[in-house]
């Protein structure tokens, strides 16, 4: 009944939307590299919201977010921008807005209220010099550990880890049952990301922040640090030997097979249990993070306005940036995507318990935190994984590690 | 003499005809260069700035592991690549040129592979050679069980993967080349050589080859270019992993032109690949203008 009426209010706020554009049909041109099965039926949720305000939505879906991005700041700096373009939600952008080739959409951000509802990290990213600059339309949490229940049966662990020594000690049993204990993908975004979830759950958040957003060289020379990047190091020995070059969906594969025990990646990898026909909680497992404190990591999109003095471009983006934060069509676009919305003010009853327990941690604001690309620029987080996947397939001595770490992030 | 109006409407017509290409070597060529050494000097992140920093970044660029890797790569991908594409294009020249049997067929099947999109390739390269589904699974189930051929996987190994991968692909081109120089020997030679009897493989080494001079000399200019600008095959087959193991320059220039919005110390390091080029073949030029004057002297 309540989600009812819920749908009944999207239904009127939908209308009233399309009421207030009914006056022309402005033309929106989209940028994005949302080009897989998933993506594309999440990014119609956004088409479909807009075209049933009497726009027309041009579709660019232009494959793998570099090559987007690329497309995007050509045109910009071409003079013909699109309407709004897909970034990821970190400083990608920050350049762009400091040539002054964007439009703010304040208007739209104040009145719903975007600081009321939008995590912290997120808005963070977003506002620029006090002036809204994108979008947010979708939270990934890019380490998640995911396990198969078949797997842990046959390898005779009974109970979901707890901790990482918890972890470790699964970890050893499934080798021990001849089951490639960690499946992973042998490309440097995938080190990264198991650095990041080892670097929250060992090192914590204090660590974190401290390492990733102050750049604090003291840190990353301390011994905490060397703690996180040798149980990093020791993660290592547990993958197989076909792991290099790997994707990851090849590697949840595995999982979903039961020839694997544990993977760490983000929640996108729900989507491939769920064309598998597997189910959360029963064929598989999903764990955030370990303990009461254990941090959501937030990685995501957005969308950016590039300028123009063109009086329907700037209406159409508007419209865009009003109907792609509203709660319903946040809710569609999420469930589609594996995501979860940018809003914690949403009817999760409809989303899987993986995305509710993510929702539920989110509500906690002090367990939030971006993942490196909110930190860091491209060019340091880029160095910086340079280094973590040559520690990963090479013998470095740890202490050279932090050193590495230490200069990559000091320019 | 008076220079007659048509003669000098002909020049005029000549000179306009070049002017497009002139300007495109002028704009394209030469413009983009200087361009990019300007950028290469500065501190540019996404867009081109003009604030001067000197070599600061070509001191960035020297002090990057990943990049010192990327070169001494590409030092032992050139030496094997360069070596193996000349010796079994030349042979396969050599044994096309015994007027074998469906020569036009064979002559195809080798330039075949030069025809087709390392992209494509690539990946059924990796397939190949990835030790879980590839040419190792395949053996072992034929049933020697010991069998490993695991290079794609191995740090000290992967990039001779890579050489395998583009040697088959660019020696066809080799071959044609070299067909046809050996097609332009003349005739006469070979029965001369037959009526003191040298052995065939002898006139091939000690006669042939020489008198190929100009022909090695292309395909040695083709093949540097190659190697240089080598990047399908590494983004097709590696990635430039496991790990960095397998990073080429090219792929460095790449990732921080666009992934890594930092296009000053891209350009810096295609600037370092320019002068790279041009330190190989400008010997190579040297010598062949003093031949061209020695035999005008003549």
């Amino acid at each position: 009944m309540l989600s009812m009426k819920k749908s009944a209010f999207a239904g009127a706020l939908a209308l009233s939307l399309a009421a207030s554009a009914q006056a022309a049909a402005p033309k929106a041109e989209v940028i994005h590299w949302w080009t897989s099965g998933g993506e594309s039926a999440a990014v119609k949720v956004f088409s479909e919201a807009y075209t049933a305000t009497g726009g027309v939505w041009v579709d660019t879906a232009v494959a793998l977010g570099e090559q987007a991005r690329s497309v995007a700041i050509n045109r910009i700096v071409g003079g013909n921008p699109p309407t709004m373009a897909q970034f990821n939600t970190s400083k990608q952008f920050l350049d762009v807005v400091e040539q002054g080739m964007l439009n703010n959409v304040d208007e739209v951000a104040i009145r719903d209220g975007w600081d009321k509802f939008l995590p912290e990290t997120v808005l963070n990213v977003v506002k620029v010099k006090g002036h809204y600059y994108a979008a947010p339309v979708d939270i990934h949490m890019p380490t998640w550990i995911w396990y198969s229940k078949a797997a842990f049966k046959k390898a005779g662990i009974a109970a979901e880890p707890k901790s990482m020594d918890e972890l470790f000690a699964a970890l050893d049993k499934l080798k021990a049952a001849g089951l490639v204990a960690l499946a992973h993908g042998g490309q440097p975004w995938q080190e990264n990301t198991v650095f990041t979830a080892v670097l929250a759950n060992v090192g914590g958040t204090e660590l974190y922040l401290k390492v990733l957003r102050d750049r604090d060289s003291k840190a990353i020379l301390g011994d905490d640090f060397k703690k996180v990047l040798l149980a990093y190091k020791r993660l290592q020995g547990y993958v197989d030997k076909g792991s290099p070059g790997r994707n990851w969906n090849d590697a949840t594969a595995l999982l979903i097979t039961g020839k694997a025990g544990v993977q760490i990646m983000g929640d996108w990898a729900k989507g491939e249990f769920t064309l598998a026909h597997q189910v959360p909680g029963k064929d598989y497992g999903c764990i955030a993070g370990f303990g009461p404190k254990s941090p959501y990591i937030i990685q995501g999109d957005v969308f950016v306005f590039p300028k123009t003095t063109n009086a329907e471009q700037i209406k159409a983006q508007k419209v865009l940036a009003g109907l792609m934060l509203a709660p319903a069509t946040q809710v569609a676009f999420s469930n589609k995507k594996g995501s979860i919305p940018v809003r914690t003010d949403v009817d999760s009853s409809k989303m899987d318990i993986c995305a509710q327990q993510g929702l539920a941690i989110m509500k906690d604001k002090s367990r939030q935190l971006g993942n490196g690309e909110v930190y860091l620029n491209p060019d340091q987080n880029g160095s910086m994984s340079d280094i973590l996947t040559t520690y990963w397939n090479k013998a470095v001595p740890v202490e050279k590690v932090q050193k590495d770490i230490a200069a990559a992030l000091k320019n | 003499m008076k220079i007659q109006p048509k003669q000098l409407l002909r020049q005029l017509i000549t000179w306009t005809a070049l002017l497009p290409m002139a300007a495109t070597v002028l704009v394209a060529y030469l413009g983009t260069v200087l361009w990019s050494l300007k950028v290469s000097m500065s501190n540019s992140r996404t867009f081109p700035s003009d604030d001067f920093v000197g070599l600061a970044q070509f001191e960035r660029l020297f002090d990057n592991e990943r990049w010192m890797l990327s070169l001494q790569n590409l030092a032992l991908y050139g030496v094997l690549f360069i070596l193996a594409c000349m010796t079994i294009g030349f042979l396969l020249a050599v044994f096309i040129d015994q007027k074998v049997m469906a020569e036009g067929a064979l002559r195809t099947i080798f330039l075949y592979p030069y025809a087709m999109s390392f992209v494509a390739t690539g990946l059924v390269w990796q397939w190949m050679l990835n030790p879980g589904n590839g040419i190792q699974q395949a053996v072992r189930l034929m049933g020697y069980e010991d069998f490993t051929f695991d290079w794609i996987i191995d740090q000290d190994k992967v990039m001779y993967t890579i050489v395998i991968a583009t040697v088959w692909q660019a020696s066809g081109l080799v071959m044609a080349l070299l067909l046809a120089g050996l097609r332009g020997i003349d005739e006469e030679i070979w029965k001369a050589a037959r009526i003191d009897g040298i052995p065939t493989w002898r006139v091939y080494l000690s006669i042939v080859l020489p008198m190929l001079g100009p022909s090695v000399a292309t395909v040695f200019v083709l093949l540097s270019t190659a190697v240089i600008k080598l990047f399908d095959a590494v983004a097709a087959m590696t990635q430039g992993g496991p790990g960095t193991a397998s990073e080429v320059p090219a792929k460095f220039i790449m990732d921080y032109l666009f992934g890594r919005a930092n296009i000053a110390l891209a350009s810096a390091a295609s600037i370092v690949m320019l002068l790279t080029v041009l330190a190989l073949l400008a010997p190579l030029l040297y010598v062949r203008s003093r031949s061209k004057r020695q035999e005008a002297d003549k």
